[in-house]
């Protein structure tokens, strides 16, 4: 068949196309450094600045990856899952039964013991809420696809239960989970003191970003993600079960959550059951600013909020509760649809 | 005429409580291009997203190269053979036209193993796209876009094509080159339904047509029947047909 090499002719007008040439948007990449640089005269001291900033960052990168899988789900089904932070809760609990018993390897002076005794934690952590994040679509999520109203009822119903189950495994006191020894302390860079657990922490959010990136960009699979959060429809009538990838990015992102909830459970080293239902509102903020569905605003959004969040707590106290929300707000006006939009139908 | 690709027999749509397709009867002949004509609301996207699985049939059936489609769903219809360019085009904006092409190409596990040669056929009729490959389909113009959406669903092989008003808001130089890609398209083995209201548009491409009112088959014949019978294409086109171009 493709043999043929009709000699059409070429439509005209092209050329003006390609005067157009404005694909990526920088300007909410630029956002971050302005923050940064407004922030350093208020803050005053530059060693205070730098300790602020790079936890902001640590921050940001752990809200981010909890954030990350629950952007895509709502992007690819529309699915809104207020049980999110159940993973994160579950995905902390679960490190425990690993670093408490490996107690020796945790505490003991060895970077490398530390990292396998984490990454083991990780990996059990990842694949628990993995395999729940599997059962919790089939279970719950499923009956729900399209009915807003309910989805919003029963993931609620689901964070619940899962708290409760957590009091049931672990009791209703708080339980420890301890920070691998070699992860503690600070490092002093010139005049200002970094915790040496915000840089690991920036570094992993980093390499998860990057993960994601590749994945979205350069996968069939991940196009197929990008193309489905855009227009659905389409992608089915190309011929792929949008619900299969739904399924996939529901236990990554679920995964995911577990991870966040790991690094944001070292880094507050006590452990309550509270502990996803308390990042939720956090979470839910930082996809409304990326815009649902974007990873790339999710990343910047969860870097914004945790930044503004310790500028804010370091300059006003009393505002640091609602800057968030102002923060989104301020946002919202710029940008209704958050920083990158996904053109939707 | 020859075999039926495929086949509708009395089918009904309802969207929401809203009866649409009111008893659709249409045999598509194998090979050769079909014109699918009808004022505005008539019903004509909803017989190809009935077609599609996008909507399904309340009643009646749908018949494809021997299968029941009636309640497959749009993957499998699409996985049987049939492609399907809608009314909006559907492109993926954020992706790059490479990229658009790729995920159409359904055999394909990697971009850099996309048939070269078919892709050089498609350049061929449509060159603005090996102009614009690496570039997000969002920043293409309408014209583009819609010669995308048609590439896309000719990346490979089909047994039948839908194509949902590809003339819409195009000038007449992109109009006449979608025309060059159609009679390109009808010397290969696929089978095309067309969706149109540009009457001019389609008389040339058009093998046979049916026209569709309110949901109902008005009328079913050849292209050049129609054609030559102005009274005819008064009597059921009437003053909505645009006579653009
Ligand atoms: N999602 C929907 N909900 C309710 N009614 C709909 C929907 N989609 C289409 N309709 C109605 O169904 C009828 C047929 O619509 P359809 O889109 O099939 O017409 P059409 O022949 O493609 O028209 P056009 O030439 O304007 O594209 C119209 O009356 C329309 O209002
Ligand atoms: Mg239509």
């Amino acid at each position: 068949m493709p043999n043929a090499m009709p000699n059409t002719t070429p439509a005209a007008a092209d050329a003006s196309a390609l005067l157009r040439r404005v694909p990526i948007d920088y300007l909410p990449l630029l956002i971050l450094p302005l923050l940064a640089l407004l922030a350093l005269p208020l803050v005053g001291s530059f060693p205070t600045w730098v300790t602020l900033t790079i936890a902001g960052l640590a921050m940001g990168m752990m809200i981010f990856i909890m954030a990350s899988g629950l952007t895509l789900i709502f992007g690819l089904m529309d699915v809104l899952n207020f049980g999110h932070g159940a993973f994160v809760s579950i995905g902390a609990f679960t490190a425990t039964l690993v670093l408490l018993p490996m107690k020796d390897w945790v505490q003991a002076d060895s970077l490398l013991l530390n990292l396998l005794a984490l990454g083991l934690a990780v990996l059990l952590a990842m694949t628990v809420t993995g395999l729940l994040g599997w059962a919790f679509e089939r279970i719950i999520i499923r009956p729900v696809y399209g009915l807003h109203l309910k989805q919003i009822l029963i993931t609620m119903g689901g964070m619940i239960v899962a708290e409760q189950m957590i009091h049931v495994i672990w009791g209703v006191e708080q339980i420890p989970l301890p920070m691998p020894e070699t992860f503690r302390g600070v490092l002093i860079v010139g005049d200002a003191a970094v915790e040496k657990y915000r840089l690991i922490a920036v570094g992993i959010g980093l390499a998860v970003f990057a993960i994601m990136f590749l994945v979205l960009n350069r996968t069939k699979i991940g196009l197929l993600i990008r193309a489905g959060v855009e227009n659905g429809e389409m992608v089915e009538a190309l011929g792929y079960r949008i619900r299969r990838l739904f399924v996939g990015v529901f236990i990554a992102g679920s995964a995911l959550a577990g991870l966040g909830g790991v690094l944001w459970g070292l880094y507050k080293e006590t452990l309550t059951a509270a502990i996803g239902s308390e990042t939720t509102v956090l979470v839910f903020i930082v996809i409304i600013i990326g815009g649902l569905g974007s990873v790339g605003g999710c990343f910047i959004g969860a870097l914004l909020v945790a930044l503004v969040t310790n500028y804010a707590g370091f300059l006003a106290p009393k505002v640091a509760l609602v800057s968030n929300i102002l923060l989104m707000v301020a946002i919202l006006l710029w940008r209704p649809q958050g920083l990158y939009s996904v053109a939707k139908r | 005429m020859s075999e039926a690709l495929l086949t509708l027999k009395g089918v009904h749509t309802h969207i929401g409580q809203y009866h649409i397709l009111q008893g659709i009867d249409l045999v598509v002949p194998k090979n050769g291009l079909m014109v699918l004509l009808g004022r505005n609301g008539a019903g004509k996207t909803t017989t190809l997203r009935t077609i599609m699985g996008l909507w399904h049939a309340s009643q009646g059936t749908v018949n494809f190269a021997g299968r029941d489609i009636t309640h497959s769903a749009t993957p499998d219809i699409s996985c049987a053979g049939i492609a399907y360019v809608p009314e909006n085009m559907g492109i993926f904006a954020d992706l790059t036209v490479r990229e658009n092409l790729f995920l159409a190409a359904r055999n394909v596990k990697k971009a850099g193993e996309m048939d070269t040669a078919r892709l050089e056929w498609i350049f061929g009729f449509f060159p603005a796209l090996r102009k614009f490959w690496g570039q997000p389909a969002g920043t293409l113009s309408g014209g583009q876009k819609q010669m995308l959406a048609i590439a896309r669903a000719i990346v490979e092989p089909r047994k039948l094509l839908l194509v949902d008003e590809p003339t819409k808001g195009l000038a007449p130089a992109i109009v006449r080159s979608l025309i060059d890609a159609f009679l390109e398209l009808k010397t290969t083995e696929t089978t095309i339904l067309l969706v149109e209201q540009n009457f001019n548009f389609v008389k040339s491409l058009g093998d046979s047509v049916a026209v569709i009112d309110d949901g109902r088959m008005v009328h079913t014949g050849t292209m050049a029947e129609l054609s030559g019978d102005m009274d005819l294409q008064q009597k059921l086109l009437g003053l909505a047909l645009e006579h653009q171009y």
